[in-house]
């Protein structure tokens, strides 16, 4: 499977509050080690950036030890390694950027810090091969929810471009609060997914933010998840103040349809727009079952293949990191410099630092 | 060979020690940008002395207490450092490095204390013998809280002279300094662990009518 002549490349991940460290052979995924904080932030309702940060330095050592052995390879044997440099959280951010350099330094390799969005894209290399250029790439997390023109995932040449993202809540966001207010635990995603399956999807009709004809004119690609949300939080307080029960399933599967119908909707507009044949979804949103069956289904009737990773690898992952640091090794793309910062809000065409 | 550094401040400041003497230090002193400067300073260090990664034998870092950000740059770079080179890392409390070189220069004589600046109005602080030994354990409050008569040394001090009026350098850590301290053995040796001093600050949302608030999402 894997040759010799194919770059090791170890990758960091620490931008919110997963702290990953992938190892990968060109596109062969060779160890994805991941230490969570998520327990610590579940009573809170959302990350504590501080907290997170603190879970980062303790699990850092830990975490790539554990990649290490699973990978069965020495920290000499790496041949360059991959950081998150942004976005996400600065404090977290920075203690991966930190440990990337440490390594890079100590074993005398070169850096690479790239975008945890493009990394999102590049992780479906490891498990669908080469990503076909164009795609269109959905991301979709609790931070982002973004359509992508991928033309070159390292980025060169305007390879990475925005074609539409997010007016306000990001759709991993709008799972978030939708759980807490039906009293279903942090993060919500899973749990909504999971409580779904048991109600009506089209129980409620729940509106399509940026829809309307109207809409469509300045924001065809674009999304709005804020006006979701609340009427999700209407609905529910009128059943509460009518002292009626509250459907928790059909309330969670009739939200998860509005999301993934939007999301889908407009990814395979601008596809079809565009021309482009291969559409890939990706980040945490993207492990969501509906979502990738719904996708699956409208593609094939427009002839347009869907590519979404195993949820393992949809979620905030080292590997991921990895898999992009390895394409632009591969591609010959100029390492970062020692100096390298992190940047919370690096913008996603800035798929790789100077 | 010792690896010394220490982001507990403002300043990142590296040094580097053969058991005889220092062979190079650096510090960068602009500002907040720990991430940035940490790694080339290392590197700059290296080069200036001649050495390589594989030629240290043990690093000292300063495990604070201090701003929580940059601390954890040195924390993270010494122990990833470590773990990667096989070499053993030591955690110093980054006031003591502070009070050796006080003692040294001949800035105090007698008993003093240590102060720096722990923002939000606050100063770190702790207690030390005329040998620069310290005698408690590091402290944070507010400057009125702690105020006295007594030498203090370090950037606390001048930052509150109403509650300090009695203050002496140096300011910051210096890493040529902790390293002199830790060969000396003029300092505690603690495991490299943050002196956080301070929880986190993180408050439980109230439950009702949440949905409309605002928490950090999960990129
Ligand atoms: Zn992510």
């Amino acid at each position: 499977m894997t040759t010799p002549d194919e770059p090791l490349v170890l990758g960091i991940e620490t931008s919110c509050d997963e702290t990953g460290v992938g190892i990968v052979r060109g596109n062969t995924l060779l160890a994805d080690a991941v230490a969570s904080s998520v327990e610590q932030h579940a009573r809170f309702g959302g990350v504590v950036p501080e907290v997170a940060s603190r879970a980062h330095l303790e699990a850092m050592v830990p975490t790539i030890q554990r990649a290490c052995d699973t990978a069965g390879i020495q920290l000499s044997d790496v041949d360059a390694i991959a950081v998150t440099h942004g976005p996400g959280l600065a404090g977290a951010l920075l203690v991966g950027v930190a440990a990337a350099k440490a390594l890079a330094l100590s074993l005398g390799k070169p850096i690479y810090g790239v975008n945890h969005l493009a990394a999102h894209v590049a992780v479906d290399q490891l498990e669908h091969g080469p990503l076909p250029e164009p795609s269109l790439a959905l991301l979709v997390s609790g931070g982002h929810s973004s359509l992508l023109r991928v033309t070159d995932i390292t980025g060169h040449d305007s390879g990475v471009d925005p074609m539409g993202a997010t007016i306000d809540d990001a759709a991993g966001e709008a799972f978030d609060k939708v759980a807490r207010l039906l009293g279903l635990p942090f993060p919500g995603g899973p749990h909504i997914d999971r409580v779904a399956r048991e109600g009506n999807r089209v129980a409620i009709d729940f509106p399509r933010g940026l829809s309307s004809r109207r809409d469509l004119e300045r924001h065809r690609f674009d999304f709005s998840f804020s006006g979701l949300k609340t009427a999700v939080a209407r609905w529910v307080e009128a059943r509460e103040r009518a002292g009626e029960p509250v459907p928790i399933a059909d309330v969670a599967a009739s939200f998860q349809e509005a999301v993934c119908d939007i999301l889908v909707r407009k990814a395979l507009d601008a596809a079809a727009s565009e021309g482009i044949e291969d559409l890939m979804i990706g980040g945490g949103v993207a492990a969501n079952s509906r979502l990738r069956a719904m996708a699956q289904e409208r593609a094939d009737r427009l002839g347009i293949r869907v590519r979404v990773p195993r949820p393992g690898l949809c979620t905030d992952n080292g590997a991921m990191v990895a898999a992009l640091g390895s394409t632009m090794v591969s591609r010959g793309r100029a390492p970062s410099s020692l100096d390298l910062p992190a940047d919370s809000s690096l913008p996603v065409t800035e798929v790789l630092a100077g | 060979m010792l690896l010394a550094l220490d982001t507990a401040s403002p300043t990142v400041t590296v040094a580097l020690h053969d058991g005889t003497d220092v062979l190079a230090s650096a510090t960068a002193a602009d500002g907040m940008r720990h991430g940035e400067q940490l790694a080339p300073l290392i590197q700059q260090v290296l080069d200036r002395a001649g050495a390589r990664p594989g030629d240290l034998t043990a690093i000292a870092v300063g495990a604070g207490p201090g701003p929580f950000t940059g601390l954890r740059v040195g924390l993270v770079t010494a122990r990833t450092m470590g773990h990667v080179l096989s070499i053993p890392v030591h955690g110093v409390c980054s006031l003591d490095a502070l009070a050796v070189e006080a003692v040294e220069s001949g800035t105090v004589d007698g008993d003093f204390l240590v102060a720096t600046d722990a923002r939000r109005k606050e100063v770190y602080l702790a207690s030390y013998d005329a040998r620069g030994m310290r005698t408690g354990d590091p402290l944070v409050d507010r400057p009125a809280v702690l105020a006295t008569e007594t030498p203090v040394v370090g950037e606390g001090a001048v930052l509150y002279p109403d509650a300090f009026p009695n203050a002496r350098g140096p300011m910051r850590p210096d890493a040529a300094w902790l390293a002199r301290a830790v060969v000396g053995e003029r300092v505690r040796l603690l495991e490299p662990e943050p002196l956080y001093l301070r929880r986190p600050d993180a408050e439980i949302p109230r439950a009702p009518k949440a949905v409309l608030s605002d928490v950090t999402p999960t990129p």
